[in-house]
């Protein structure tokens, strides 16, 4: 059971980046980025390339700063050349599955058993100290916390502000004097280089990058964790919201690792996913259709037919 | 301070549903005036709102405010010197963020990786303070809890916090109360003769309409039909205006929000 735990922690703290990435994108700029599932890819395959090349730490720069370019090209599409959110999101994402293989040199796959990695990095700091056995987690923890901590301060500048209020009411930011395009951009920017350091860093920690299913569904699975994230610890300041969203990540994997045990076959995991996502945006439109409901059933006749 | 020459604005051209909302419209104010508009359903005094305001460019015609040529300008340069408020409450400020959020996006204070510091919050509630809506101690919720009168209050002051040069008002207290429109109305004038600034004020009000600011406009089709200001103003009843307007309309004002006392 602690071995399911430590997998489920493993992995959600790589995957809740990618949650702060939405939390940033979904929830505060109110656009649902597509492209996410081509990212996070784009990350794992340049912090590969990278990598093998003999920089273990430069790749996480390196894929953050390739999900920078592809966020900053979806914010254009959709701020410059009057292209919907959901479809630039789409279209940035098929584009990138050239650009991966691309990265890749052609080859769809990549295989770091013998790189140097951050993890591998972090395995050799830590041997016989009492950590020893918890250097992955370590390296999830340590990036989680300080995405948290730079959401926390950079939601809270005015440029945070600004961006937050965009998603929330974007003729007020006009008004106050603030191009709305201008924080769009930076938001997709900041949100997308989460997203490929999550990707950078799955790719290391399971030492190999499949350019087609490293990030497939990774929309979904991130969505259902934030929105998970979102009951649990919705409300308060940015940090402790932030905070929720790591958890939920983290709770996400835990059910799934647990329903692995219980033999659930691992290709249902994005079935499951989708389900939670909708179950998660479905009940509020129920809860609010319930009174009515409540009174058309009331107001069935004895005999079965509605009145009136 | 506005120079508004011979600005046209057409939806729908070249379409069976072509409405000309604007014809060749001219408008200048003078700095300080205060200026009620009135006009029909569809006259074009929100379309005249919006090309002031940058929502869409004019066909044709240029807006000049205070030397400065707009005309090609984007909304969100021109909010820097231009101040509106709608009728609708909400549209001025973003309800999931706090009351001192929203005051600090529109204060300008700061550059773009400052956070509201503790001057900030004074200067806040020493400005909320003169609303005199209880605000002051509440800066640290958000904006969706408050009643449509107390958002437009807020909405006034982020639009005046840095006095803009034009103060664009359309029919910012029809959807309150009569008691909270009275005390909206009240704190815009307090506002607008504090900084002196140029305003023009969409009303359906026509005892409103005279009463306040020295200058009154009636709007009909996409045109200016009626321009007093002065002793002629000043004399002037709800009943004459009424007439003025029928004679140079051709047409009774059909406005189904009209109030005539």
């Amino acid at each position: 059971m602690l071995t399911v735990a430590t997998t489920a922690l493993e992995l959600g703290l790589i995957y809740s980046l990618t949650v702060l990435a939405l939390f940033l994108s979904y929830s505060m700029l109110n656009v649902c980025d597509l492209s996410t599932d081509g990212c996070f890819t784009l990350g794992a395959t340049v912090g590969a390339v990278v990598a093998v090349s003999g920089h273990p730490y430069l790749s996480l720069p390196a894929a953050m700063a390739a999900g920078v370019c592809s966020g900053f090209v979806t914010a254009l599409l959709q701020t410059k050349m009057g292209i919907n959110s959901l479809l630039a999101g789409i279209i940035v994402n098929t584009g990138l599955y050239s650009v991966n293989v691309a990265v890749l040199d052609g080859s769809p796959l990549m295989n770091m058993n013998k790189t140097d990695t951050v993890f591998t990095a972090a395995r050799d700091l830590l041997a016989g100290t009492p950590l020893a056995g918890w250097s992955d987690i370590l390296v999830g923890a340590v990036a989680a916390a300080l995405v948290i901590l730079f959401l926390a301060l950079f939601l809270n500048t005015k440029l945070g502000l600004a961006i937050r209020a965009t998603g929330d009411n974007p003729d007020m930011v006009s008004s106050s004097s603030i191009n709305p395009s201008f924080t769009t951009i930076i938001g997709l920017c900041v949100a997308n280089a989460f997203t490929g350091l999550s990707g950078c860093l799955l790719g290391q920690m399971q030492k190999s990058v499949d350019v087609a299913s490293i990030g497939q569904g990774v929309v979904t699975i991130a969505l259902a964790s934030l929105l998970i994230g979102a009951t649990l610890l919705g409300r308060g300041p940015i940090a402790l919201r932030a905070l929720g969203m790591v958890l939920g990540a983290f709770l996400f994997r835990l059910v799934y690792a647990i329903a692995l045990r219980l033999h659930m076959p691992a290709f249902m995991l994005k079935l499951v996913s989708s389900v939670i996502v909708v179950l998660a945006l479905s009940i509020p439109y129920f809860k609010s259709q319930w009174p009515m409901l409540k009174r058309r059933l009331a107001h069935r006749s004895p005999a079965g037919k509605e009145v009136g | 301070m506005l120079d508004i020459s011979h600005i046209s604005k057409s939806f729908n051209p070249g379409t069976v549903n072509e409405k000309k909302a604007l014809t060749d419209l001219s408008l200048h104010l003078e700095p300080g005036d205060f200026v009620t508009i009135i006009g029909s359903n569809g006259a074009g005094k929100s379309t005249l709102f919006n090309a002031i305001a940058g929502d869409f460019m004019a066909d044709e015609g240029s807006i000049v405010l205070d030397g400065h040529d707009i005309t090609f300008l984007p909304s969100h340069k021109r909010s820097k010197s231009i101040g509106r408020l709608f009728q609708d409450p909400m549209r001025g400020s973003a309800p999931h963020m706090t009351i001192e959020e929203n005051l600090s996006m529109a204060s300008g204070r700061g550059g773009w990786l400052s956070r509201i510091t503790r001057a900030d919050r004074a200067v806040f509630r020493e400005k909320l303070a003169l609303l005199d809506m209880g605000l002051e101690d509440r800066m640290r919720q958000p904006v969706g809890l408050l009643s449509g009168g107390q958002r437009q209050a807020l909405t006034l002051l982020m639009a005046t916090f840095c006095p803009p040069k034009l103060l664009l008002l359309d029919e910012h207290t029809a959807a309150l109360d009569p008691a909270t429109a009275e005390k909206v109305l009240e704190i815009t004038r307090d506002v607008v003769d504090q900084h002196k600034i140029t305003t023009l004020m969409v009303t359906h009000n026509m005892h409103q309409a005279l009463e306040l600011g020295n200058r009154t406009l009636m709007m009909d089709s996409g045109r200016i039909v009626l321009d007093v200001a002065g002793e002629r103003r000043r004399s002037m009843t709800v009943n004459d205006l009424l007439d003025q307007f029928r004679q140079r309309a051709g047409k009774t004002l059909d406005n189904d929000r009209i109030l005539l006392s």
